[in-house]
């Protein structure tokens, strides 16, 4: 038996607007994928560490210095929508 | 002497500081290649001709005043498309960044352009770097010189199809499961993955960040060898970046195996591969135990789960990696009423479809309920696999397998089915979740003429060993030469 | 029913450092928009961040000043959701192992000392800044949304307090006191009008009684100790409100809206709160070991508590001490007066009263004014050697603290020094004894309620300068 999954919540997580034909193959695919995935959870792991990070290493930081920072020009160059040194976007909730 | 593109990074350096020929002659040569073949093979997304025949006339004023910087003066080299480059197109083969110019060079890019290196363009990928086959690029998929109805491999695809194909002399991938190493297997090149941090990864466009590692596409070891010390050392901008000397890559080339422990992964190396391959496998083996080599089966028996821990790690870490891909300061951006909207729309129009599936696995993952049971217990996993190499290590220099199942497959063959893609990097996935250095070197030719790998794994920071024998193993090698490739004047 | 709050404070504060947490644009909150911007604070593809050290030093500071204990090792986590303003679209922030934890504050209210414990202080990044443009301003009406990713990676340390709050006053007391106790370590400016420190409430009631918490509802939006006080009192009323009519209090954040007095529940998508926090795989973990956490212990300057109790056994009260310890520009006033010798007491009095009235009226910082603790010692010594009124003395301090020069300078200026020559005074009460002879033997015979009549006509005749107790004891001198 695939895994089965809430789609449309996960969807709605990662912000990706699906359409329900979509949903349902990706449910399906995903199904399948995660019943490989799950083969993790046969090996016992009692009392083994995480790795985060493949090699052992600590604390590296940078001084507290300023740098210059990028030319305002070319950074809003790349924007979809800017407007006096601002980025632009839509209204955060529906209007009501 | 040979077709100057067809040089081996040594052999043009050389030419180089002799006067055989100049870095312009050089750059026009696979300039002129790639306006030759890329109709058929599409290794490149960009190609900036004005940036690397400026770059060429610098090198060859520095050669001529008997200053150049560096063994990689001068030399035209690709780079793959999700490496940052100020003011040149970075698009990792996806809509979403379609259009986008960088205003920074990642590390890699500086460090080579510093040492006078000549970049030809930026090279196509699977979007994202998620792939095994270069088919699953926004701007359709690369072919493989060596039989134009194969993949080239994958992710790295373009810079392995372009190194093959002429239109560079070496290239830059990046190794996330095996996204150097099996393109180089399917290419006929050397493919190699440092020990992770020994590379900077700033400017590389994350995928999945515990596992990438930039590394070079070459045509021989000791082209691998001294592109890998280019690029490798500390970078402050990337706090992953181990702090120490990075190991030589080019101290033992030529030294042999006599005396070396070579530990053979039965997991690796017999179910689910290709006859041929394990043939090509085999043969080498006998080769190395010939010249001196101390050959030794091992079993590891966790890496049979590597392959699934992979697909839980890599997509939690993409899922969060690429969510800065939302239509507000760059890139692509589909209108909506609201921001959400924008987004969701955005998203779903930018990505492709092996993109999205990895993002909703990760999202899924590691989202309430499920983190123990699959992110968490992934990582445990990893734990296992990294102790288990530990072991094998105190036993052996090296552990081997074949890079990949089999040779090049034919475009279209596994798009349907993502487990079955998925498979092709079985050999390789281990030493990514390890972050232990491995690499790939051909051994020979399929009855179909296709290219086949051997995988050289060695312990963290066991870089100068790997190449020696992988440079051995080259040497007991027959040449594979080069793809003949049909081509037509476009 | 009688009701009893259960409220906890989450307390987010900006670290003053000079670049920002994860790379090195400037922290400048006055900049133009998106000018301190780059590759990683602008989650562009490919960036990586770092860690800045001094924020590292800085929250380890923190956490030492409340009494936490400092883990030994601690990671970051990502913690995942979209918002326009967050470049990544997610907070590299703590999770499960932050810097601080354990710690604790005591809070007194009306008297009564309680300690409010401290769950955790943990390092995380600041977000962009969001203007909602449309009609009313108001995110609901908004037509768009400009963005500035200036504040974008600013290094934030977030503070959390235990639900140990039971009343509005000590809520507003504990987010004071802790602010006090940031400034004073001189890490941040925290100024709530500007967000530099910014306060979350997390409300709830029960029967007074009983163990289990009720629901509880996060309220935000206070820019002022005094909204936080009103906000927790009103939620609280709310509470009590919902439950007394048999309704039942949602889970939920709540908006105080100033100007109506109210919270306004916030509309929150269903399901936003899966945050996924994994480790971040592109940091390493922090490890604070006992020699860096001894040297950052050693930079620690003394805390405000111990410094009031300090100032009381100096001669000030209770609540001055506190005043001035919580006041950098006050305490170095306070202590350099009762260095040079002045009077405990009397100092502190003048710093609480007529000092802070004064900074408040000009909106002044006490800093900016001309005013010295020799000063203060000085004018301290007029008053004890009666050349000065206690009346004279406030004034003469204004006049200091306006700049128009030292005490005795300024008193004699605007003539308010006061006759203490003991020869001139008696010949004044001499004076006005022989022009009203008659009064002066009712006064002798015991009518003593004339003495003030005989001060007030000495008072008028050396025009107010004379010292009202001296003229009094040469007047009975005279009597005897
Ligand atoms: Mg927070
Ligand atoms: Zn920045």
């Amino acid at each position: 038996m695939p895994i089965d999954i809430d789609i449309a919540h996960v969807a709605k997580l990662a912000r990706i607007e699906l359409s329900e034909q979509d949903m349902a193959s990706y449910r399906a695919q995903l199904g399948v994928i995660l019943d490989h995935a799950a083969k993790v959870q046969a090996l016992p792991t009692e009392g083994v560490q995480p790795t985060s990070h493949p090699l052992d290493m600590v604390n590296a930081f940078r001084d507290d210095v300023v740098t210059p920072s990028l030319d305002r020009d070319e950074v809003l160059s790349q924007a979809p929508d800017a407007t006096d040194g601002f980025f632009r976007v839509p209204p955060s909730l529906d209007n009501e | 002497m040979t077709e100057l593109s067809q040089l081996t990074l040594v052999e043009a350096a050389a030419a180089l500081r002799t006067g055989e020929c100049t870095s312009v002659a050089l750059t026009e040569s696979v300039l002129d290649r790639a306006s030759l073949t890329e109709a058929s093979v599409h290794a490149y997304l960009t190609i900036d001709r004005q940036g690397a025949m400026a770059a060429a006339e610098a090198s060859d004023r520095r050669i001529a005043a008997e200053k150049p910087i560096g063994p990689l003066d001068g030399l035209p080299i690709a780079l793959k498309d999700n490496m940052m480059t100020k003011g040149i197109e970075t698009t990792a083969s996806s809509k979403i960044l379609s259009g986008y110019i960088p205003p920074y060079d990642g590390t890699v890019v500086k460090l080579l352009r510093e040492a006078g290196a000549v970049f030809v363009g930026k090279t196509n990928l699977d979007e994202f770097a998620m792939g095994s086959s270069t088919e699953n690029s926004a701007y359709g998929p690369t072919r493989n010189p060596w039989n134009l109805d194969t993949v080239p491999g994958g992710s790295s695809g373009g810079s392995a199809a372009a190194v093959a194909a002429g239109s560079a002399l070496a290239g830059l991938g990046s190794d996330t499961g095996g996204s150097i190493r099996q393109p180089a297997a399917l290419c006929g090149l050397v493919g190699m993955k440092p020990t992770y941090g020994l590379v900077s990864r700033y400017g590389l466009i994350a995928f999945a960040s515990s596992l990438d590692q930039i590394g070079p596409l070459t045509r021989s070891v000791q082209d691998a060898a001294i592109l890998y010390e280019a690029i490798a050392g500390h970078d402050p901008h990337d706090a992953t970046s181990f702090p120490g000397p990075a190991p030589s890559g080019t101290e033992r080339l030529g030294a042999g195996v006599e005396g070396l422990r070579v530990g053979v992964v039965n997991e690796l190396s017999g179910e689910g591969i290709d006859d041929e391959v394990l043939v090509a496998f085999r043969t080498t083996i006998d080769r190395l135990a010939n010249a001196g080599a101390e050959v030794v089966d091992l079993s590891l028996p966790s890496t049979a789960t590597a392959l699934s821990a992979y697909y839980l790690i890599a997509p939690a870490e993409c899922s969060a990696n690429l969510a800065r891909f939302d239509g507000v300061r760059y890139g692509l951006r589909v209108d909506g009423s609201t921001v959400d909207e924008m987004m969701s729309l955005t998203r779903a129009e930018g990505f492709g479809s092996e993109v999205i599936r990895r993002i909703l696995l990760g999202t899924y993952a590691l989202s309430a309920g499920y983190y123990d049971a699959f992110y968490g217990q992934a990582q445990r996993v990893r734990t296992l696999i990294i102790q288990e190499f530990a072991t094998a290590y105190e036993q052996v220099d090296v552990l081997v397998s074949p890079t990949a199942p089999a040779p090049a497959f034919e475009l279209g063959a596994k798009t349907q089915d993502p487990l079955s893609m998925y498979m092709q990097d079985i050999c390789t996935i281990p030493s990514n979740l390890s972050g232990h250095p491995a690499m790939s070197v051909p051994v020979g030719l399929s009855a179909s003429g296709l290219p086949i790998g051997f995988q050289v794994m060695a312990p963290a920071l066991g870089e100068t060993v790997m190449f020696q024998v992988a440079a051995a193993i080259e040497a007991l090698s027959d040449d594979i030469g080069r793809p003949v490739l049909e081509v037509v004047a476009s | 029913m009688n009701w009893e709050p259960v409220i906890g404070i989450e307390v987010h504060v900006e670290l003053e450092t000079a670049s920002k947490m994860f790379c090195g644009c400037a922290v400048d909150f006055e900049a133009e928009p998106n000018t301190n911007v780059c590759p990683v604070c602008l989650g562009l593809p490919g960036a990586l961040p770092v860690p800045n050290r001094k924020a590292i030093e800085w929250i380890t500071k923190i956490g030492l000043a409340f009494n936490c204990s400092i883990s030994e090792r601690s990671q970051f986590h990502r913690k995942n959701y979209f918002y326009s303003d967050q470049p990544k679209n997610y907070q590299i922030s703590q999770f499960d192992v932050p810097v601080c934890h354990d710690g604790w504050l005591d809070v007194t209210v009306a008297g009564a000392t309680s300690r409010i414990r401290i769950n955790r202080a943990h390092m995380e990044e600041d977000t962009g800044k969001s203007i909602h443009v449309g009609d009313s301003g108001r995110i609901h009406s908004a037509t768009e949304t400009l963005l500035n990713f200036n504040r974008a990676g600013v290094p934030l340390v977030e503070i959390v307090s235990e639900a140990d709050i039971r009343s509005a006053a000590q809520a507003r007391a504990y987010a004071q006191d802790l602010r006090t106790v940031v400034t004073a370590l001189g890490v941040s400016d925290a100024k709530l009008e500007e967000g530099s420190i910014r306060f979350d409430a997390n409300v709830s009631i029960r029967p007074v009684g009983t163990e289990p918490f009720g629901t509880k509802v996060e309220v935000k939006n206070m820019n002022s100790f005094r909204s936080l006080e009103r906000a927790v009192d009103y939620e609280i009323r709310r509470q009590e409100g919902v439950l007394e009519s048999g309704g039942i209090v949602h889970q939920e954040t709540r908006h105080w809206d100033e100007g109506e007095g109210v919270t306004h529940s916030m509309r929150s998508k269903e399901g936003s709160s899966d945050y996924r926090y994994f480790p971040e795989p592109d940091l390493l973990p922090i490890e604070v070991t006992d020699e860096w956490r001894d040297e950052i212990a050693a930079t620690l300057p003394e805390m405000p508590a111990a410094r009031a109790l300090r100032y009381v056994a100096l001669g000030a009260d209770g609540d001055s001490a506190s005043s001035l310890a919580g006041s950098e520009a006050l305490a170095t006033l306070f202590e350099s007066a009762v260095e040079a010798g002045a009077p405990g007491n009397v100092v502190a009095n003048w710093l609480t009263g007529e000092v802070t009235a004064w900074s408040r009226r000009e909106s002044l910082d006490v800093a900016e004014s001309a005013l010295t603790g020799k000063h203060l010692r000085d004018l301290a010594a007029m008053v004890a050697a009666n050349s000065l009124s206690s009346t004279a003395a406030k004034e003469v301090l204004g006049y200091v603290l306006a700049g128009e020069g030292g005490p005795a300078e300024v008193a004699t200026a605007h003539d308010l020094v006061q006759i203490s020559d003991s020869g001139a005074l008696e010949e004044a009460v001499d004076e006005v004894i022989a022009d009203n002879a008659e009064q002066f033997a009712r006064l002798a015979g015991g009518e003593d309620k004339l003495i003030g009549f005989f001060v007030g006509l000495v008072m008028r005749v050396t025009g107010g300068k004379a010292d009202p107790r001296a003229v009094t004891e040469i007047l009975r001198s005279r009597i005897s």
